[in-house]
């Protein structure tokens, strides 16, 4: 096997143009006769647009136009829709609050956009903006989850501001489980608010070309098709063929940048209306406003337990807080992408989960790293530990007697999964031995003899990956399939250009994609290349978000190479005048069985496009596509444990180890996966110590900078100690299960759980900031 | 956000209370005001621009009085709109007590600020306020009792300050724009 094949550390090609500063990124795209845009958002959490006076704006030299949501609708661009249709526990659908891309006459949160000025350059942009005279009516808001029932009604067509009370498991069945228990753990939670902060904050370039009456949008999106179907099906910007939609480089997007957004659908219309090409870049105060959060839920759960501590029932009652749209695919997170993983890795054989998804006057929520899973895994985690502390059994040992066993799988849950494969006991084994979990009672007291108090905590976590079997996610209310597409197209001289409908905004696709089609071709890795991102190349996508990257899109290029392998198989037949399935094809050599006959695959794909005598039924050509629509999910699974030491008199909580062992199935790039788990840990801790999206009461966001934000940095973090155990998926064709989001996933909960278990506490909030720990230290 | 502070005129209740309703000598004491009318007995607009770096924004405050008992106390609502800046809004109580060779003035102000200032300044409204007013007051003491004034340091909200004019509902708007103020140069250092 070759050093660049799939299973090796291969360094990632791309990043040598991204830290030579070389990336083209869509600020980047620069056109000629480009306008700068600038949005005019709302200051107000809830409030009526009286009027809005552009005449000053207009007389401002440089301001070339200035548009609202008024002249939006008279063009008939629809609203954004929201991609899931959740229905009610009492099957009714969830209540939809209309959403134009430019508000019309109400404004739901502070940042929502409801104009865009278009200017030749930016400062004249923004001082059109500032000359823009808007009156409103401020209403008062609903600026917190806790308030949202019994708050204001945001939308007409929404009661109580209840989007659905969505349920899943049976009800009756974990009532009578908690009739029998000997003992209930009851736990009450909450999953704080984030903001995402990718380093490239969202931007898009329209352009619009009178002659051929076609639309281009650059813009930083995960699934720039799905962002091309949106807007033709629903916004009406354009029809399908008449839209290219390109998502060049993107500096990170974590889910943010999955979603269709007000800000590039004005950006595309605006060009058409004067004219010119029409760019817009958020600056990180409007990213901080604007761009999806993540999380912010309030949770109730109740766990019963036989007397031996094995599970018998969990009850789960959560909110949780949407934002004042639906995002595109907000409403399948606190629901598909939740409560379908509160089985967690444990036998338990009842689970009711119960969700009420409220509208607020608070920025849209949407997918975050982990999307529901975090959310889950959390609850789980949390209410075992303590659990376990209840019941003064050791919490590794808790798990153990409750996990599900490898002869179990296939596994049907309570809350509607098959889990294919796993062997929870294998990583949470490893992961002790690697934290040295027999010596923490010694580094305890070494702690304590400083002044220091030290805990550990432990998360076996599991998701959902591989997003995943269109005919379930159709049936459960998804709008679009769920498969993804693949296109190898072989050169003449036996280069290859690969099309895949994933989408890499810094996972390293066009390395771990290239490994792949390298080693099944037995070609040079240098010789394939990776085209992404782009409406006008790739055949259709539908994007990179819930690690299903290689999961789906890797194996769509499996099933393309293997087509690949069978056509060249046909044609090396032919040329060495025997039959197809006598030809075997290995490292790049079509060999007819048993004999000295054979021809490279350079020959093959020449021959292929120089087809010399080829018969009527072999048509010339090198070149396969293939969607592939995978069974089931990926269930990526393991232990993350975390130590912790905290100063009693500063609340300050030092993470001094963390161990992840994660079970991603077969790994095409080590040091990529290494990489994508470092990333996803280190947004978990941000979650755990120091992030908070947080709104005032009035509904203004007063966490909208990084002075207020608290973002992780590298001397917040420890080093890192990874390792992997490997359960092969059983159902895609790599054994590949995912790894972006189980960094995110898995370490909240160990970390919690470890503070926790210093401060001898129940619980304590996220972000365990540093006065939250004081206060608990000192018993305040 | 809630303020609160004194101050200390070299002039008569009487005198400062006639300059508190003065638009012009108000307008002299706040840089950057453009305009400054009475809208009548209980009010006046004004509008200040603030420029900083390449971003300038105009500021149009709204202020109201009430609970009027000249020249010893009155109650204001001030608003002031910053475009794409935010806005701030506001109410205050005055009070002007006679003292051996002056007047003290006293005031409490509770406000809140929306928008981009909501956003990125929420910490330091405290500080750039106080820093706003007392600036003003130091213009607002040359203009009312000059030669009289001296140059207090500000202390901590809870306690008194000494300064040499207060001026009752200019705290509030100075504050208001003073916000707003801060929230450019937050805007233009976070880009």
């Amino acid at each position: 096997m070759s050093d660049t094949g799939i299973g090796k550390s291969v360094k990632r090609r791309e990043d040598i143009r991204f830290i030579t500063g070389q990336g083209r990124y869509t600020d980047d795209i620069t056109q000629p006769d480009q306008t700068m845009a600038v949005f005019l958002r709302s200051p107000h959490p809830r409030a009526r647009i009286v009027s809005i006076d552009a005449s000053a704006a207009l007389e401002i030299p440089g301001v070339v136009g200035v548009y609202t949501g008024k002249d939006l609708s008279a063009d008939k661009i629809g609203d954004i829709p929201c991609g899931w249709l959740v229905k009610s526990a009492d099957g009714t659908d969830m209540l939809v609050a209309s959403r134009p891309p430019l508000a019309v006459e109400w404004v739901n949160f502070v940042g929502e956009t409801y104009g865009i000025v278009v200017a030749e350059t930016l400062a004249a942009a923004r001082a059109g903006a500032e000359a823009v005279v808007t009156e409103f009516e401020d209403l008062k808001a609903v600026a917190t989850l806790a308030d949202a029932l019994g708050g204001p009604q945001i939308h007409a067509n929404v009661p109580d501001n209840l989007c659905f009370h969505w349920e899943l498991g049976d009800g009756a069945q974990t009532d009578a489980a908690f009739a029998a228990a000997a003992h209930v753990t009851t736990l009450e939670l909450t999953n704080n608010r984030l903001i995402p902060n990718a380093m490239e904050p969202r931007a898009a370039v329209g352009i619009y070309d009178r002659s051929t009456e076609e639309f281009t949008l650059y813009t930083t999106s995960q699934n720039p098709h799905l962002e091309r179907l949106i807007l033709s099906a629903f916004v009406n910007l354009a029809p399908e063929h008449k839209l290219r939609v390109i998502s060049p480089d993107v500096g990170g997007g974590f889910g943010s940048k999955i979603f269709v957004y007000p800000e590039e659908t004005a950006v595309a219309w605006a060009a058409k209306q004067v004219g010119r090409p029409v760019k817009w870049t958020a600056d990180r105060s409007e990213a901080f406003l604007s761009d999806a959060h993540g999380r912010d839920h309030i949770t109730t759960a109740e766990l019963a337990m036989d007397k031996d501590g094995v599970f018998l029932g969990f009850r789960v009652r959560t909110r949780a807080n949407l934002g004042a749209y639906l995002s595109t695919f907000a409403s399948s997170v606190p629901t598909y992408l939740y409560g379908t993983l509160l089985a967690g890795q444990y036998r338990t054989p009842a689970i009711h989960v119960a969700v009420d998804g409220v509208y607020t006057n608070t920025a849209p929520v949407d997918a975050y790293r982990g999307a529901g899973r975090p959310e889950a895994t959390y609850v789980i985690e949390r209410i075992v530990e303590t659990a376990a502390r209840e019941l003064g059994v050791d919490p590794a040992e808790l798990r153990r007697r409750n996990f599900i066993r490898p002869d179990q799988f296939p596994y049907q849950t309570p809350v509607a999964l098959i889990y294919d494969t796993g062997d929870y006991e294998a990583s949470l084994d490893k992961a002790l031995k690697l934290v040295d979990y027999a010596g923490f009672p010694e580094r305890r007291k070494a702690s304590e003899a400083r002044g220091k108090k030290r805990g550990i905590g432990l998360s076996c976590y599991i998701e959902a990956c591989g997003l995943a079997p269109s005919q379930l996610a159709i049936q459960l209310g998804a709008g679009v399939g769920l498969y993804e597409s693949g296109e190898v197209r072989v050169n003449p001289t036996a280069s290859v250009t690969v099309f895949t409908g994933s989408h890499s905004h810094g996972q390293g696709h066009e390395t771990t994609f290239a490994q792949i089609v390298s080693d099944r071709l037995g070609i040079p890795f240098e010789n394939v290349e990776i085209v992404h991102g782009d409406t006008g190349r790739v055949e259709f996508g539908l994007g990179t978000y819930g690690s299903r990257s290689v999961a789906v899109g890797g194996s769509a290029l499996m099933k393309a190479t293997d087509k690949i392998i069978v056509k060249g198989k046909r044609i090396a037949a032919h040329m060495l005048d025997a039959k197809p399935e006598d030809v075997d094809f290995e490292e790049g050599i079509f060999a007819v069985r048993a004999t000295n006959r054979k021809l490279t695959f350079g020959e093959v794909a020449f021959a292929a496009y120089v087809p010399a005598n080829f018969p009527e039924d072999l048509e010339p050509g090198l070149s396969e596509k293939s969607f592939y629509d995978p069974k089931n999910f990926t269930f990526p699974a393991g232990t993350h444990i975390a130590e912790v030491e905290i100063d009693p008199e500063t609340g300050v909580v030092t993470v001094a180890k963390f161990v992840a062992v994660d079970d991603f199935g077969e790994v095409i790039n080590p040091m990529i996966v290494e990489g994508q788990v470092h990333g996803g840990i280190a947004q978990g801790i941000g979650q755990a110590l120091l992030e908070h999206g947080v709104y005032d009461g009035m509904g203004q966001l007063v966490t909208g900078s990084f002075m207020d934000y608290c973002m992780p940095r590298a001397d917040d973090l420890p080093n890192f100690i990874v390792d992997t155990t490997v359960t092969a998926c059983t159902h895609n064709p790599l054994g590949v299960k995912g790894c972006g989001e189980a960094g995110a996933i898995g370490s909240p909960p160990a970390i919690i759980n470890a503070v926790t278990d210093a401060l001898g506490i129940r619980d304590i909030a996220m972000p365990a900031s540093p006065e939250r720990v004081w206060r608990a230290a000192q018993g305040l | 956000m809630q303020q609160s502070g004194e101050y200390r005129i070299g002039a008569s209740a009487e005198q400062v209370w006639r300059a508190l309703n003065d638009p012009e000598v108000l307008a002299q004491c706040i840089e950057g005001c453009q305009s400054m009318t009475r809208t009548g007995d209980d009010g006046f607009t004004a509008v200040v621009k603030a420029k900083v770096g390449p971003v300038s924004a105009t500021f149009t405050a709204e202020v109201t009085l009430a609970d009027l008992n000249p020249p010893h106390s009155y109650s204001l609502q001030a608003s002031a709109k910053g475009g794409a800046a935010g806005f701030g809004k506001g109410v205050a109580k005055v009070s002007l007590t006679p003292e051996a060779g002056g007047t003290l003035l006293r005031y409490e102000v509770e406000g809140n600020v929306g928008g981009k200032l909501a956003q990125v300044g929420q910490r330091l409204i405290d500080g750039t306020a106080r820093k706003m007013a007392d600036d003003f007051f130091a213009k607002f003491g040359e203009l009312v009792a000059p030669g009289a004034s001296e140059a207090v340091t500000a202390a901590p909200v809870a306690e008194a300050v000494k300064a040499k004019g207060v001026p009752g509902w200019i705290p509030v708007t100075l504050i208001v724009a003073g916000t707003l103020i801060m929230g450019l140069i937050a805007l233009l250092s976070s880009r």
